[in-house]
């Protein structure tokens, strides 16, 4: 792991986008791709490359805009001001989440709950926002299986570790549902076992899914549009207008999508934290 | 597909930086920040419902004491009906008490006149009569050319008055 390992990159980001245009060629995976910034390709720390990256770029500045937004709010003003309103109108509705799945036990969880819809709604959003008309790429990091799996563990193993801490051995009850016929104990709980220890795969893959498909839904249809104009009038009147209104539509569901995808996955892991909480 | 080809060289950075920016969050913004926005959001709950608590408890207050207020007007109106009625019944007897004194004034005036009447009338008789005897005794002696005595004379009189 060196600065070799990223020979295939240099030819590729940021010569890719400036020529697309004029060689009419949009490669819709191009935008995925990860790579060292400020020279910080060859960054080690025992023995694993770190390198500040575009992704890593992206982290901080969800992170900063993020840190902004709730500093924005902590004005504790008696009578709020719009921003104070809508910060609060975050940890409330995250409250209200945690209290109606898990009740009185889920107010515990509110940090970690609202770090991760937070950090994955700003994560999401900016990766959309339009900066490209300024000639800055916004990169989505939750685009990335290695960004949503470790979030995913990370829920997976609070559900693990508040569940053996606060029953024991007796967690394992949660495989054997309430009312199960002792008969069908026998199928029901590798049944049950096989859902559990699947929800960090499908946690993790639900995000890095939706947010790919729809940032290459986008790339290929403006590929469309660039085609279509370097193809002639009649093609650019019949391909490159539908594919942009369409575009313009699609941008307004993924602007959905992003804070769809990021309420469920603070969703699902307050509910899997109502298993470990409160054993179904 | 750069999320699978990139996997080994990137996998590394990617974890590294998501636990440094995420342990940022969780630890400055989640955990420093957002108990005290909830904390002002729990304040702010707090007075309200003190404050509407405090409101409604003025309310019960003001319909009590307004509650208070009607037993008393209520009881001061039946008061001073009570006087009024007894004020009336006092001036009633009174004014009967006058009335009957002023009647027993006026009848014994009017039976002290009478009874003057009545005196000065026999008086008058009495002076009748005798101006009569004299007249008679005078009118005998005169025309008979005889003296009378004055009691047939006043005799003759009472008879013929007794017949007026």
């Amino acid at each position: 792991m060196g600065p070799g390992a990223w020979t295939f990159l240099s030819s590729g980001q940021g010569t890719v986008r400036s020529v697309a245009a004029e060689q009419a060629k949009v490669e819709p995976m191009q935008q995925f791709t990860i790579e060292p910034l400020f020279g910080s390709a060859g960054w080690e720390l025992a023995g694993y490359n770190i390198a500040f990256t575009n992704s890593a770029l992206w982290m901080a500045l969800a992170t900063l805009a993020l840190g902004v937004f709730v500093a924005g709010g902590m004005k504790g003003q008696l009578v709020p001001g719009r921003w104070q309103v809508a910060v609060e109108g975050f940890t409330g509705f995250i409250d209200n989440l945690l209290e109606a799945n898990v009740g009185k036990a889920g107010r515990k969880y509110v940090p970690y709950i609202f770090s991760l819809f937070m950090f994955i709604l700003f994560a999401n959003i900016l990766g959309l926002m339009p900066l490209g008309v300024v000639g800055v790429h916004p990169f989505t990091f939750t685009s990335h299986f290695t960004v949503t799996g470790v979030l995913a563990i990370m829920s997976f193993s609070i559900v693990l570790i508040v569940g053996f801490l606060r029953h024991g051995l007796h967690f394992f009850s949660l495989f054997v549902p309430h009312g199960t016929p002792w008969p069908m104990i026998p199928i029901i709980a590798p049944i049950e076992l096989i859902s559990f220890l699947v929800r960090p795969f499908s946690l993790g893959l639900r995000l890095f899914v939706a947010m790919m498909a729809g940032h290459v839904l986008l790339e290929v249809l403006s590929s469309f549009v660039i085609s279509g104009i370097n193809a002639g009038p009649g093609y650019g009147v019949f391909i490159a207008i539908p594919s942009l209104v369409l575009m313009v539509g699609i941008c307004a569901l993924e602007i959905l999508v992003a804070g769809i995808q990021a309420y469920v996955f603070a969703l699902l892991t307050s509910l899997y934290i109502n298993d470990a909480e409160n054993l179904h | 597909m750069p999320q699978i080809e990139q996997l080994a060289e990137t996998y590394s950075s990617q974890i590294f930086w998501l636990l440094i920016f995420f342990g940022l969050v969780f630890f400055v913004i989640g955990r420093g920040m957002v108990p005290k926005v909830m904390n002002t959001v729990a304040l702010r709950d707090t007075q309200i419902a003190g404050d509407l608590a405090a409101a409604q408890a003025a309310r019960d207050q003001a319909n009590e004491q307004e509650e208070a207020w009607r037993i008393r007007e209520n009881e001061n109106r039946a008061r001073a009906q009570g006087i009024v009625a007894q004020a009336k019944a006092v001036s009633a007897t009174d004014h009967e008490a006058r009335l009957a004194q002023a009647q027993t004034g006026v009848d014994a005036r009017l039976a002290e006149a009478e009874t003057r009447i009545a005196a000065s009338r026999s008086e008058a008789l009495a002076e009748v009569e005798a101006v009569a005897v004299d007249a008679a005794q005078d009118i005998v002696r005169r025309i008979a050319n005889a003296d009378v005595t004055t009691d047939s004379a006043q005799a003759a009189v009472k008879k013929a008055l007794s017949h007026v």
